[in-house]
């Protein structure tokens, strides 16, 4: 996994609540049996003025001039700012892969939904909740201002603007340390082998139908 | 010690080991496998020379991509085929069981775990899938994961997770006729919002949850996501130990004796303490539509499409008008004027014999409204298909002029060549109206079977519960 400390990006501002699994990458995408190559189908149905599907050459497809990605001064975007309940619906690990492959490593919306919120720490990917004020007082802000970046640091857990306000975040534990160093969860778990084959002779002990 | 909630009692039975900050590995029992979110996980056990933990933990079948007409002649898409073929090899390769496409007893996961006997209470079930919720209506700890997680759980049957906090959803009462789990589902979705249960899990509890059948339970349970909430569950009874006995995968002989005596204590303690409690009054609630593209924009069948000038904030106000333009609705339509061009019966939601029982009693003897284009029933599995043509359910469909298939997720999300074409509108069971859900620009009103078996009769919404 691609390891996350610090960031210096352009932001660009998503504005609408509940925005699904489905809407950040189409169903007909989930079909590849790669985690790689999504992230120019990531939102797709929004992005594009055609109907997606895999295989197709999406350089040669009509963009949707009114899809704020599409507007010139949000290339190369790497901070997405969202509304509530972002990334509800499917646990499609592609929603992740998509938005990270298109270049995204952070995410700030007043809140997520849990099994995305889940995915994107396995992927590189930084969501960061914020209070609703801050982040409609970002949305503002971006809007406001072409080129507008924010500087965010894992380490210190802040969100640094260019009026140089510092916001705080808060980070689990746990994901931190795997996300600054890029580490996957399963080596780290197999440095517990001895205790997970404790438990499950004690389990088998308990409810053998389990094992049957 | 203290009372305990269900959710306590499933969560502290399976820690393995737990840091100071909450983060625990947790034991899994069972995992469901599919083929949209598994081979990235079996790619990367191989890269790494893993193998999986425990494969008897483990079921598969094929069920996103399956096609649900002419199955003999394979699958026509060849990049679905390849997804199928892959989840083929993958078993093979790892010797894990697997119910293949033309298996009479594949399936929706979600329905075949159940009707196996493969989820039982007490359990921790996972599956790279947001409805694996529906498993908690057997008293059992399940929820769905992503694909990394699905990879972690094949090479140490654990899972990394923190404990979430408990939400009580108490419905007493008696439900009136016509009104169904589904209703209740829609009903909670629409009472506590989408993000309502995120971070909880939710526990359904009360009279009225008591008195549904298990396949009533797993509805409920199976839309505990809409409401946010990663897990569902219900305590374990005399309905659940009744619905698992004999079960192919269910315990036999003296292991059944002692697990149910273990399953009996599969409840919430009196006194436990919840953080929070959501209470509904069963005899208030009436057969729900979906009007928007959230589960959450629900109102019930003698309501009307809201107005967003009423809507509670901007926001709110924005997503309602865009739901609208969307759906290509009118602020203030009565529902039952809503027209409508498919009927989709079928989905994890409600795809078991009982949903196509409650359907078939509808639509019996009568014929799908003119304007209908296309009515399907889509059974949930193998298994269900062979019971409902035994109890001859096909031919009442098949005489009404709906489509009867074969089993797999369908035209609920719409992967296979089951789909919606831009501004057809659908009448559906299955639990997500999200915009191009059932193919893109596809308008999809969330409904119980009978309220979808009445409206593909009527050719708009209709109150069944006045029928
Ligand atoms: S029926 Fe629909 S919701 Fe259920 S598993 Fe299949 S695609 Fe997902």
């Amino acid at each position: 996994m691609r390891k996350f400390t610090l960031l210096d990006g352009l932001v660009v501002p998503l504005d609408r609540a509940n925005v699904d699994t489905d809407a950040i990458i189409p169903k007909q995408f989930l079909k590849s049996i790669k985690r790689s190559g999504f992230g120019p189908n990531a939102f797709d149905e929004w992005r594009y003025l055609d109907h997606g599907e895999p295989g197709m050459d999406n350089s040669k497809r009509p963009l949707n001039p009114d899809f704020v990605l599409n507007q010139p001064r949000y290339q190369g975007a790497q901070v997405l700012l969202a509304r509530e309940n972002f990334g509800c619906g499917s646990s499609r690990e592609h929603a992740p892969w998509a938005l990270e492959d298109y270049g995204f490593r952070v995410i700030i919306a007043p809140s997520f939904a849990d099994i995305f919120f889940n995915n994107c720490f396995k992927n590189g990917l930084l969501p960061i909740k914020l209070d609703a004020d801050k982040v409609d007082a970002l949305f503002k802000a971006v809007e406001a201002n072409n080129g507008y970046k924010l500087k965010v640091d894992l380490e210190q857990q802040t969100i640094a603007l260019p009026d140089g306000t510092t916001y705080k975040f808060d980070v689990d534990a746990h994901r931190k340390h795997c996300l600054l160093n890029g580490l996957d969860d399963i080596g780290l778990t197999l440095q517990h082998v001895d205790d997970i084959k404790a438990f499950e002779a004690k389990h088998r002990a308990a409810q053998p139908w389990l094992f049957a | 010690m203290s009372a305990q909630t269900l959710y306590d009692k499933l969560w502290n039975s399976h820690v393995v080991q737990q840091d100071a900050d909450g983060t625990a590995l947790i034991y899994i029992d069972r995992q469901l496998v599919h083929e949209v979110t598994s081979p990235q996980a079996f790619e990367g056990l191989k890269l790494a020379h893993r193998k999986p933990w425990r494969t008897a933990s483990m079921l598969a079948t094929p069920d996103h991509n399956v096609p649900t007409t002419n199955r003999s002649g394979g699958i026509s898409d060849p990049i679905s085929r390849l997804q199928v073929e892959t989840l083929d090899a993958n078993c093979a390769e790892f010797g894990v069981t697997e119910f293949g496409m033309n298996d009479i007893r594949q399936g929706i996961v979600h329905v075949i775990g159940p009707e196996q006997g493969a989820t039982l209470p007490g359990m921790t079930v996972v599956c790279g899938d947001s409805h694996t919720s529906t498993h908690g209506a057997f008293a059992a700890l399940a929820h769905g994961i992503g694909t990394s997680e699905v990879e972690h759980v094949m090479a140490t049957q654990c899972l990394v997770a923190k404990k979430s906090k408990a939400m009580l959803v108490k419905v007493e009462g008696a439900l009136h006729k016509g009104v169904t789990a589904k209703d209740v589902a829609l009903a909670v979705v629409g009472k506590i919002g989408t993000a309502g249960g995120t971070g909880y899990a939710i526990e359904f509890g009360g009279s009225a949850i008591r008195g549904l059948s298990m396949e009533g339970r797993m509805t409920l349970c199976n839309m505990a996501i809409e409401a946010g909430a990663r897990a569902g569950m219900i305590a374990a009874d005399e309905t659940t130990f009744t619905y698992i006995k004999g079960r192919p995968f269910a315990p036999q002989g003296e292991n059944w004796d002692k697990a149910v005596t273990y399953w009996k204590t599969l409840h919430s303690d009196e006194g436990a303490a919840f953080d929070a409690v959501v209470e509904l009054d069963a005899a208030s609630i009436r057969p729900q539509v979906t009007w928007g593209t959230s589960p959450e924009m629900v109102t019930s069948v003698d309501g009307r499409v809201p107005d967003p000038a009423s809507a509670p904030d901007a926001v709110k106000r924005g997503d309602w008008e865009r739901a609208l333009h969307y759906m290509g609705l009118q602020a203030n339509t009565p529902i039952t004027e809503i027209k409508i061009d498919k009927v989709f019966i079928g989905s994890c939601t409600n795809g078991r014999i009982e949903d196509m029982r409650a359907a078939a009693a509808v639509a019996k003897g009568k014929k799908v409204a003119v304007n209908v284009k296309l009515a399907m029933v889509v059974p949930g599995s193998g298994l269900v298909k062979a019971q409902a043509e035994k109890e001859g359910l096909d031919k009442i469909f098949i005489e009404a002029g709906f489509e009867w298939r074969d089993p797999g997720c369908s035209m609920c999300l719409a992967m296979n060549d089951d789909r919606l074409e831009p501004g057809e509108r659908c009448a559906a069971t299955s639990n997500r109206n999200f915009e191009g859900r059932q193919g893109q620009g596809g308008r999809t009103h969330l409904v119980s079977p009978e309220m979808a078996a009445a409206a593909a009769i009527a050719g708009h919404f209709v109150d069944v519960s006045k029928l």
